[in-house]
Order: C-alpha cells, then sequence, then structure tokens
C-alpha cells in the first residue's frame, strides 16, 4: 500500500527532475553565444539559410521566451529531440538505434561496479589491517586516481596490443556468425573490457565507501549485542554488519549513477563502442548541436531511471522507508 | 545459604592501552556470582565496571584492550584461556548479557522475530526446538503483548521499555544460568524502569539466574541487590550482602557515594514570599513535521494549555519523564522556540510576541543551563570567549568583558587559567560550571536549567547541585529546574510541578506533593523511584539542607 | 604488526602524496626555466622511443619531447584543478551555508538544485557548455566549477543542519549573539575541516575533468594538457606507446597524491576519540 504510494512519489520526483533538464537545455540553446537557430542548426545547417529560417519558425524563435519554453518542452513530450541536419535524420531515431548498445554497456559496468566494489570493501574491512585490506585499499586508490579513458587505452595496450587476448572495437566482429549463441559470446568478448574500463573507477569509490561504511557500523550496540548472542563470526558480518552497512553505498551509488553514465562518452569513444556516448562525441566535432544536446537530455533521462531503480533496491532491503511509521 | 558460586572472578585484571590515563581498567578483581542471587556492581564511569562484564564475556575490544592477569572460573573451565570458538559456545548458551542502549542494541533491517529465532539455528540447534513457537513464548515471558504479530516486526515500531524487553529475552532465550545486565535500565523513563526491574526480578526468581547487574543509581542497588560490590579506579572497595552495605558501608567512598545520593524527603522550606517575576498562561505548542517523503503531516502536541509563575529567589521544579513537553517549556520561555499560542510575562510586561528586535534586551534577563556537558561548549573556542560572548553580544568592551569572565569562573571554582584552554580539557562537572558561569555573564534574574546534572555522576552531581544552592542564595534568580529525576527536585526545589503529554498535572510544595500526592500519575512516580523504600538516605551531613534551613525570608 | 603497519602507510601515503604535489607545483613554476623553448617546438627526431639520454620519454610524431610536454602540463592541470575549486568551493559554502542555517523553502530549493546536478553526468554537461561557449581556458574553469559546487553545498549544508541544533549553538542565540556572528563565529570554524578534505578531492577530481575535457579535443589549443596529449596518442598507440603512456601516469600520479593527502588531512583533522577503557 505504502509502497505502491512511495514508488509513485519517486517516479513523480523523476519527471520533474528530467523536465529540470530539459529546461536547462532550452536555456543552454538560449544562452550560447549568437543566434539561438544557429546554434541548432549546428556547423553544417548554418549555412542552409532556408533550413535556418525554417527552424525559427519551428521554434517560434520571434516569439517571447515562455512561449518558446511551452513550444520546446512540449516537443520533448513528444519525443521530438530535434533534426541533425548534419545526418540528415531525426535525432531521436540516431539515439534509439543506439540505444541498446549503450544499455548494454553502462547496466554491465554499474552492476560490475556495486558488485566488486562492496565485495571488495566488506572484504576489507572484515579483514581490516591484513595484508588482503592493504592491497584492496591501494587497488582502489590507484584505480580512485585514473582517468577513464586511460585505462581503457592501457586496457587495449595491453590485451589487444600485446596479448591479443581481446578485440578492442566494436560490439562485434563483423566475422562473427549470425546465430545467437555465437553472436552473443561475441558480443560479450567485445563488452569485457569497455565495461571494466567504465566500471572501475566507480568500483574502487564504492570499495572504499563500504569498506569505511562496515567499519563504523562494526562499533555499533546491535552488532555488539550479535556477538553476545554467541553467533558465528560470518553470520554477524553478513546479516547485521553488512546488511546495514551497505544501505548509503546503495543510495550514494544510485545518485552517482548519472556519472557512470556520462563515462561511457569516453569509453565508447575508445572502444568505438557503437552507443550514444559515441554519437555524442561524433556531433561533438561535427559541432552538431542538436544532437548533442539531444544526447544529453536522454543520459541525463538514464541516469534518473537508474536512480529510482537502485532506490527500488534500497527499499527491499530497508524497510523503514516504506512501512507507515 | 551459602551455595557454590557458579562463576568466579579471581584476580582479574585489564589492561588499557598505552597513552590511556590509567595502566589497567581493572586491577586485582576478585568476585562470586551465586545461583539465584542478584549482585548489583556499583561504580561511577572510568570505574571499570562493564569492561568487568565484557570480559566475562571475552568481548573485550582487543587488542587495545585485554585481560593480562586472573582467571575466570565457570563450569569447570577458565574464560580467559578459552579459544574463540569454544567461548562463543558459552555466549548466549551459558551466559546472556543485556546491554545499556535498547534504542540502538537491536539490528534495524531484521526483523523481531528473525533476531530471536537465529540463536537457536546457530548456537542452540541440539535443543530441539521450533524457533518460532519458542520466540513467541520468550516475548510473551517479558510480559509483551501480542508476541505473535510481534515476530515479523521491526524494531522502529517499539518503545524504549518493549525493546528493552525483547533485549532480555533474547538473552535468556537459550537458557543461560547466567545473566549480565549493564546499565539495562538507565536509558529508560523511571515508570519503564520500574516494570523493567520488577520483571528482572521475576525471571531470575523463575530460572534461578545468577544475575550481575551493573548500574551507577544507587536507588536501583537498593530495590534489587542481594549483594553488593562498589568499584573505583578499576578496583573492588567494598563487597558484602545489600542490607550491610547499604546500612553500615565500611570503606570512606561507597560512604561517600551514597551522602551523594539526594534523599528523596524535601528539607522543609518557608513559601518564598515575593513578587512574580515570570508567569506564562495557556502556553501552547505543537510540533507539525512535513514528513518530505510522503507529504504527510504529523503532528505532535508537545505543550498544552501551560500555565505557571516563579517567584523572585524562588526554585520551580519541572519533573516529567520523555515526552513530557517540560524540555519544550524551557526552550519556549528562552525563546528558543515560539509558542503557537499563550503568553508569557516577565514583571508584568507580556514578551511572547514581540518581534526580535524588541526582544533582545530581554535576552539579558532570561539565560539558560543546558544538559550535555559534551555538545553545551564550542570545542574550537576557549572557555574565556565563551563566557565572555553574551558581554561582547551585547556591547561590553572586549577587555571588560575577558576579565568580567574571569571573575565569573572564579565564582564557579575554577582557576581563571580556565580562560585559555579549551572545553575537551575539563572534565563533564568542571564543563557544566563553564555552562553556568556563561549563564551567569549577564545577571539574569531568570534562569532555566534543563536537565544540568542528568549527565554527571553522582559524586559530581553533588558539587554541582552545591554551586546551584550557592546562586541561589547569591543572586535569587526566580528558577526553573527541569528535571526527570525526583530526588534532585525533592533537594533543590521550592515548589513543584509534574508534567505528563504537554500539561501540568499537579504543582505546589515540594514538601506537600512529596508527602501527599493527589495526581494518580504523580503518585505513580513517587512509587517508582527505585529505591524509595529501602534507601533510608539523607541522615548524613548535608551542605544542602543546611543552607536551606538557614534562608527563611523575612 | 599489520595494524600498525597500515597505520604508517597512511601516514606515509600522506607525506608521498605532499611530497608528488610539491614537486609538480615546483615543475610548473620553473618549467620555462627548465625548458626554454616551450613544448611545441620540435626538438628531436618523430616517434623517438623512451628510455635514451636525449629524450628520456621519447618524442611524438612532430618530434616534440614528452618530457618537456608533460612538465608544461603541470600548469595547466594546477591552473584549471586550483581556480575552479577555489571558485566551486566559495560558492558552495556560501549557498550551502544560507541553506542549511535558514531552512524552509530556501533550503528546498538548494536541496532540489543540488539534487539535479548530482543526478545528471556532470562531464557530459561540462563538456556541453564548453562546446556551447567555445573551449578556451575561461570556458574550461566556469564550467568545472559550475559541475563542482552542488556536492560542498550539500557538506556544508548538512553540517549547518546538524550544528545549528547544537547545544552550544542554542546557548549563544539565548545570550542574543547576532545571527551573523553565530553562522560565522560558532558554526564556521566547526565545519572547515570537512570541507577542507572535501576541496582536496575536489581538486583532483577537477584534474581528472580537465584531462577528459582535453581528451575530447575541447581544450585550450594554446596549452599543453596531459588529457590531450592522450588523446593525441590514441591514434598511432600500436606503435608509440610512450605517448599516451606517460601523460597518463602524471595524471594517475597527481591525483593519487591529491587523494592521499585529503585522506590524511581526514585523519588529522578528525581522529578517532581515544578508548578511554571507559568502564
Amino acid at each position: 500500500m505504502n509502497g505502491a504510494l512511495y514508488i509513485g512519489q519517486r517516479l513523480g520526483k523523476g519527471v520533474v527532475v528530467v523536465l529540470a533538464i530539459v529546461i536547462v537545455n532550452f536555456l543552454l540553446i538560449r544562452m550560447a553565444p549568437g543566434d539561438p537557430a544557429m546554434v541548432m542548426a549546428g556547423e553544417s545547417g548554418a549555412a542552409d539559410e532556408v533550413y535556418v529560417a525554417q527552424l525559427r519558425k519551428a521554434f517560434g524563435l520571434d516569439r517571447p521566451i515562455p512561449e518558446q519554453l511551452g513550444i520546446y518542452v512540449s516537443n520533448i513530450a513528444r519525443l521530438d529531440l530535434g533534426y541533425s541536419h548534419r545526418m540528415q535524420r531525426p535525432v531521436l531515431d540516431m539515439i534509439v538505434e543506439r540505444l541498446p548498445a549503450t544499455l548494454l554497456l553502462t547496466i554491465t559496468a554499474y552492476l560490475f561496479s556495486l558488485v566488486a566494489g562492496i565485495t571488495l570493501g566488506a572484504i576489507a574491512a572484515a579483514r581490516a589491517g591484513r595484508l588482503s585490506d592493504t592491497l584492496i585499499t591501494v587497488f582502489s586508490l590507484i584505480f580512485y586516481a585514473t582517468p577513464i579513458f586511460w585505462v581503457g587505452l592501457m586496457g587495449i595496450l595491453l590485451f589487444t596490443v600485446t596479448l591479443g587476448w581481446l578485440p578492442a572495437f566494436g560490439m562485434a566482429s563483423v566475422t562473427a556468425g549470425q546465430g545467437g549463441l555465437a553472436l552473443g559470446l561475441d558480443v560479450a568478448r567485445h563488452l569485457i573490457m569497455p565495461a571494466l574500463t567504465l566500471g572501475l573507477f566507480h568500483m574502487a569509490v564504492y570499495a572504499r565507501l563500504t569498506r569505511a561504511s562496515m567499519l563504523e557500523v562494526f562499533d555499533l550496540d546491535y552488532v555488539r549485542t550479535a556477538h553476545a548472542k554467541g553467533l558465528p563470526r560470518g553470520r554477524v558480518v553478513r546479516m547485521h554488519v553488512l546488511r546495514n552497512a551497505v544501505l548509503p553505498v546503495l543510495t550514494f551509488a544510485g545518485l552517482q549513477a548519472g556519472q557512470l553514465i556520462g563515462g561511457a562518452i569516453v569509453v565508447e569513444t575508445v572502444f568505438a563502442w557503437p552507443g550514444i556516448g559515441r554519437l555524442a562525441f561524433d556531433a561533438l566535432m561535427q559541432r552538431d548541436y542538436a544532437t548533442l544536446l539531444g544526447a544529453f537530455v536522454f543520459t541525463s533521462a538514464m541516469g534518473v531511471v537508474f536512480n529510482l531503480l537502485t532506490d527500488l533496491a534500497y527499499l527491499a532491503l530497508n524497510p523503514q522507508i516504506t512501512l507507515d511509521r | 545459604m551459602t551455595d557454590t558460586p557458579i562463576l568466579r572472578i579471581v584476580g582479574l585484571s585489564v589492561a588499557l592501552p598505552t597513552g590511556a590515563d590509567r595502566h589497567h581498567a581493572v586491577h586485582g578483581l576478585t568476585l562470586d556470582l551465586h545461583p539465584n542471587r542478584t549482585l548489583c556492581v556499583v561504580g561511577e564511569s572510568g570505574s571499570g565496571k562493564s569492561l568487568t562484564a565484557l570480559a566475562v564475556m571475552g568481548l573485550l575490544p582487543q587488542p587495545e584492550v585485554r585481560a593480562v592477569a586472573g582467571a575466570i572460573q565457570f563450569e569447570g573451565q577458565d574464560l580467559l584461556a578459552l579459544p574463540e570458538r569454544a567461548m562463543r559456545r558459552i555466549r548466549g548458551r551459558r551466559i546472556g548479557m543485556v546491554f545499556q542502549s535498547p534504542m540502538t542494541g537491536l539490528n534495524p533491517v531484521m526483523r523481531i522475530g528473525d533476531q530471536i529465532a537465529e540463536q537457536f539455528r546457530f548456537n542452540g540447534r541440539d535443543l530441539g526446538v521450533d524457533p518460532r513457537r519458542r520466540a513467541i513464548e520468550l516475548l510473551a515471558s517479558v510480559g509483551l503483548p501480542d508476541p505473535t504479530k510481534l515476530l515479523d516486526t521491526y524494531p522502529f515500531r517499539l518503545s524504549g521499555g518493549q525493546r528493552q524487553r525483547v533485549m532480555i529475552a533474547m538473552a535468556l532465550a537459550l537458557e543461560p544460568a547466567v545473566l549480565i545486565a549493564d546499565e539495562p535500565t538507565t536509558a529508560l523513563d523511571v515508570t519503564t524502569q520500574a516494570q523493567i526491574l520488577k520483571l528482572l526480578r521475576e525471571l531470575q526468581e523463575r530460572y534461578r539466574l545468577a544475575v550481575m547487574f551493573i548500574t551507577h543509581d544507587f536507588g536501583v542497588v537498593s530495590e534489587i541487590a542481594d549483594e553488593i560490590a562498589v568499584m573505583r579506579h578499576g578496583e573492588l572497595v567494598e563487597h558484602g550482602a545489600a542490607g550491610r552495605v547499604l546500612g553500615q558501608p565500611a570503606h570512606p567512598y561507597t560512604k561517600q557515594l551514597l551522602a551523594a545520593v539526594p534523599s528523596l524527603e524535601p528539607p522543609r522550606r518557608a513559601p518564598v514570599v515575593a513578587p512574580i517575576v515570570l508567569q506564562t498562561q495557556a502556553l501552547a505548542k505543537t510540533y507539525r513535521s512535513r514528513d518530505r517523503m510522503f507529504g504527510r503531516r504529523r503532528e505532535v502536541i508537545a505543550l498544552r494549555n501551560v500555565d505557571l509563575a516563579i517567584r523572585r529567589g524562588e526554585v520551580l521544579g519541572l519533573v516529567g519523564e520523555s515526552g513530557s513537553g517540560k524540555t519544550t517549556l524551557g526552550r519556549v520561555i528562552v525563546r528558543l522556540l515560539q509558542a503557537d499560542s499563550g503568553s508569557i510575562t516577565i514583571d508584568g510586561a507580556e514578551v511572547s510576541q514581540l518581534p526580535r528586535r524588541q526582544y533582545r534586551p530581554y535576552r539579558k534577563r532570561v539565560q539558560m543551563i543546558f544538559q550535555d556537558p559534551f555538545s553545551s561548549l564550542n570545542p574550537r573556542r576557549t572557555v574565556g570567549q565563551i563566557v565572555a560572548e553574551g558581554l561582547l553580544a551585547h556591547g561590553m568592551p572586549a577587555p571588560q568583558a575577558h576579565a568580567r569572565a574571569r571573575e565569573l569562573l572564579r565564582i564557579v571554582k575554577l582557576s581563571e587559567q580556565a580562560a585559555e584552554r579549551y572545553p575537551h580539557e575539563f572534565s563533564g562537572g568542571q564543563r557544566q560550571r563553564i555552562g553556568i558561569a556563561r549563564a551567569l555573564a549577564l545577571e539574569p534574574d531568570i534562569l532555566v536549567a534543563d536537565e544540568p546534572v542528568s549527565a554527571l555522576d553522582v559524586s559530581v552531581q553533588a558539587e554541582v547541585l552545591e554551586l546551584f544552592e550557592e546562586i541561589r542564595v547569591r543572586l535569587r534568580p526566580a528558577m526553573l529546574f527541569i528535571t526527570h529525576d525526583l530526588r534532585v527536585a525533592a533537594q533543590i526545589c521550592d515548589r513543584v510541578a509534574i508534567m505528563r503529554r504537554g500539561e501540568i498535572v499537579e504543582e505546589g510544595p515540594t514538601s506537600a506533593i512529596f508527602a501527599a500526592p493527589r495526581h494518580a500519575y504523580t503518585q505513580e512516580l513517587l512509587a517508582a523511584v527505585p529505591g524509595a523504600a529501602q534507601l533510608a538516605l539523607g541522615q548524613a551531613a548535608r551542605p544542602v539542607s543546611a543552607t536551606v534551613l538557614e534562608h527563611e525570608p523575612k | 604488526m599489520m595494524a600498525i603497519m597500515h597505520r604508517l602507510f597512511r601516514h606515509k601515503g600522506a607525506a608521498f602524496g605532499v611530497g608528488v604535489i610539491a614537486l609538480v607545483v615546483i615543475l610548473a613554476a620553473i618549467a620555462s626555466i627548465l625548458y626554454p623553448d616551450g613544448p611545441w617546438e620540435m626538438v628531436g627526431g618523430i616517434f623517438e622511443p623512451p628510455f635514451q639520454r636525449a629524450h628520456p620519454l621519447g618524442t611524438d610524431g612532430l618530434g616534440r619531447d614528452v618530457l618537456t610536454s608533460i612538465v608544461y602540463g603541470t600548469r595547466v592541470s594546477l591552473l584549471v584543478a586550483f581556480v575552479s575549486t577555489v571558485v566551486a568551493v566559495t560558492v558552495g559554502v556560501l549557498v550551502g551555508a544560507v541553506s542549511g542555517y535558514f531552512g524552509g523553502r530556501l533550503d528546498d530549493l538548494v536541496m532540489r538544485v543540488t539534487e539535479l546536478f548530482q543526478t545528471i553526468p556532470s562531464f557530459v554537461f561540462a563538456v556541453v557548455l564548453i562546446a556551447i561557449f567555445t573551449p578556451n581556458i575561461g570556458s574550461i574553469v566556469a564550467a568545472i566549477s559550475v559541475v563542482s559546487w552542488p556536492p560542498v553545498a550539500r557538506l556544508v549544508r548538512g553540517e549547518f543542519l546538524a550544528i545549528r541544533h547544537r547545544e552550544y549553538v542554542e546557548a549563544a542565540v539565548v545570550l542574543g549573539v547576532s545571527t551573523l556572528r553565530i553562522i560565522f563565529v560558532e558554526i564556521l570554524p566547526n565545519v572547515v575541516s570537512p570541507v577542507v578534505v572535501l576541496a582536496s578531492l575536489m581538486v583532483a577530481n577537477a584534474i581528472l575533468l580537465e584531462a577528459g575535457i582535453s581528451f575530447l579535443g575541447l581544450g585550450d589549443q594554446n596549452l599543453m594538457s596531459w588529457g590531450y596529449m592522450i588523446g593525441e596518442g590514441r591514434s598511432t598507440i600500436r606503435d608509440a606507446w610512450w605517448l599516451s603512456f606517460f601523460p597518463g601516469v602524471a595524471v594517475v600520479a597527481t591525483v593519487l597524491a591529491l587523494n592521499l593527502v585529503g585522506d590524511g588531512l581526514n585523519d588529522a583533522l578528525n581522529p578517532r576519540l581515544a578508548r578511554r577503557g571507559r568502564a
């Protein structure tokens, strides 16, 4: 009952956030130096006077600003993200085409970062002060300091150029069979490096956070009670410490999901992964602002969705939120 | 009836890490626990009593704190020499423990039933009981209603008293022979405390438990102890049957502790005849919180229609349990909070409706002394700056303000050099004195003291109460003394107002109320004070009573 | 034994961090003395491999010395990182303090805004901002500042909310101390330590952001930056691995050093109260 209400509230909040992003987008277009129509037309479209005039009319640039905002928002609501003069296609089409690739990459990276991060952090906390803790801490510190794109490049250098174990570019080999399982395995092979690259930074963050959170929980009263009941240490760490310590990590991860998705722009570029990030990079190079901004709105919305899903996971673990106090 | 002890602590010494105040938290301690008897281990903070309990359970925070000498004999084994695996089998199974803070002692994300049942799975498999059924029985045996429903409830739904009952049920689930209780009722209201003490007594008799009850409260001790052990700085200073220790204490420290406990019998005071300084009428306040997550409003009525009046030189005690509204009332009077309706008059002038700027001059007249010595002083400012703050805020030039601050520190019996030091260098009692100096700086004629001694050890408490008595004599403020401790109220207050759920249910001269309470709640409160019947305290020479009798106003 | 080693490592870590940062600062200061011709000059053969006397870190496709470029790169990293952090911290502290102290509708609004910033991908947002306002050192610093202030505001707000209800602040109110004085004298000094720790982490983060921005080609074309070097080296990574490798090491070392310093500060400023064996 109240669970549904909570979910409804979060959904509503998410919609508001997306709306805010759209408004920010609108403001960006208006704040850019020069004529908004020229901005939307992009480098290639700016030369086309007819096109620019069409844009002016379509966006109502001769009307007062609130009306323009209204037009813009209603466009987005109808999923009209604009038109790329350069590519001669609606922006939405290009994004939707590449959505599955980006989803595959970001979801894999996100899950990896959470699972690996929490596990490592828990091990480090459980063996605090020992060798495994020192190793994990050093490992986390280094990956926390490393730019994602450089990790990717070094990965290619090591695993593709030197060792020849993993492919470096694209989502699937041209020569791969069209069959289900063979294709799936091929994609998986291509996915390993990009997903790891994207996830390693956040894995380090979550490992550190989990470790710190667990160390705090170790000192709490209810853990002492659990020990006093004669429970084995493993049980205490799993059911009493970890289950509580992981909650703030989840909250943080949900909020950070947007940052992880943002990293896709460089990872997809380095690995030529056919996703939205790559699209955004190409648009950036060609000064195709319509596409760039469309990709920005879309990835932000994805961040909101990831946040929501993480909140639901949090809900499952922490009963205090749903139930009537 | 001397039966063989079930647990013997022999020459126990617990060492502290280097750099602590002293080498040993516990030194050469020897104690016995007998079946069907309650041993109360009494001491102030730093006496080593809690660490002793943890040592028995093998729960010392090693390696920083560890047992370095002695033995703990239990069922044919030395617990200190046992490996962890063997010790684990004893915890919960043969020795159970209940801790102080029920609000944080239960895992917040696990259902109550699961928390009780898991012991059977992991440490009591051979008992062959159905965990669910047994859990229901246990919850019923500690007096919790509707145990079946309780199994699937989460801890946040329960009150402090209920949670402590659950903790006791958990500690006794595997039917241990020994129960260690470390200050189990300290965090509870006095009426709840009375219920829990009664419950523990019943359980001890039913299961023939050997109970080790740790506390700092002699009232509680007199209520339930069969034997008493007094600890100080890690050493045992006195040990014997309860009646003997309480009636004829041998060691000077024991005598000092007993003398420091305020008597429940108020000294005779003549009523204060002076004009009314502070008066409230129909004061009301409701807390409305917007639960952002749900958009639902939660309303808590803190004050309902509160009338009271305090005269110059009079100490009015405001007594109540948690949730009574006494803290809110104190804060409304010093204008940290604003009432929703009603009036506050100072010397006849209505002040509660005044806008901020116009109220400012009254700030000099109404001051507050806070409860927690550890958070009432800014850790980043020197003591001198803290005490001078009020004077500076009202325009006194800095050199003068600091000179006055030093004077005030002398008045509260601290050295002038204290002005250059930081709060963390002082003890709890000293910090309370600093807080008092701060409040006195502006020479207020109305003082609100919000549980000023509740966080202090009993001997320190006595000293600070003495200081209050001196202030009362020197400055003759109209004082509102908020407390939950009836003994303290008896000693220091001329009149007493009993508060419950936002209302004052009874009010009158202290001696009248204590001798013949009229309202049912007051009677309940007085009956619940531990040791009310047993402790015949207050006969030792008491500075407090003496000064009071000297001051019969003309 | 291991516990002591661990603690030592921490302190050693912070010391190491300070040392590296000092080195970076010194290099930035004396870059023009060390290499007066600047990083853009052709000084050697094309694609010379590293580990030789003349060009210890090799040269690139235009014969430019990698080591020289890395030394000059310290300037951009430090400039961008420190300036943007100072701006972000200033804005964040002001917003957070006002929001945390006064609460109410203003606080709600600030909370919503910071949550918004936290949810959307900062890096992409910064890239978009820079692209729209044309890439130069000014827009880069501004963009990084814009995406970096919200976490500071949230932290400061949280601290203010917590401290505002502490008894010593209440005592100041009852004494009649003015609001401004309470904010600056009673509350702010207690907020300084977490902000300092966060600031050191933000400098590190700013360096990573700047590297990413330059990698994508949005850096200031007149300034040599480590990210730019990594980006340039991408196309020839098979044959001239050193072009991308060494600048990356420089980034990692600098950011790691800053994180270690941040950790050390955290330990130093929030010491765990030693267990006094309270019985």
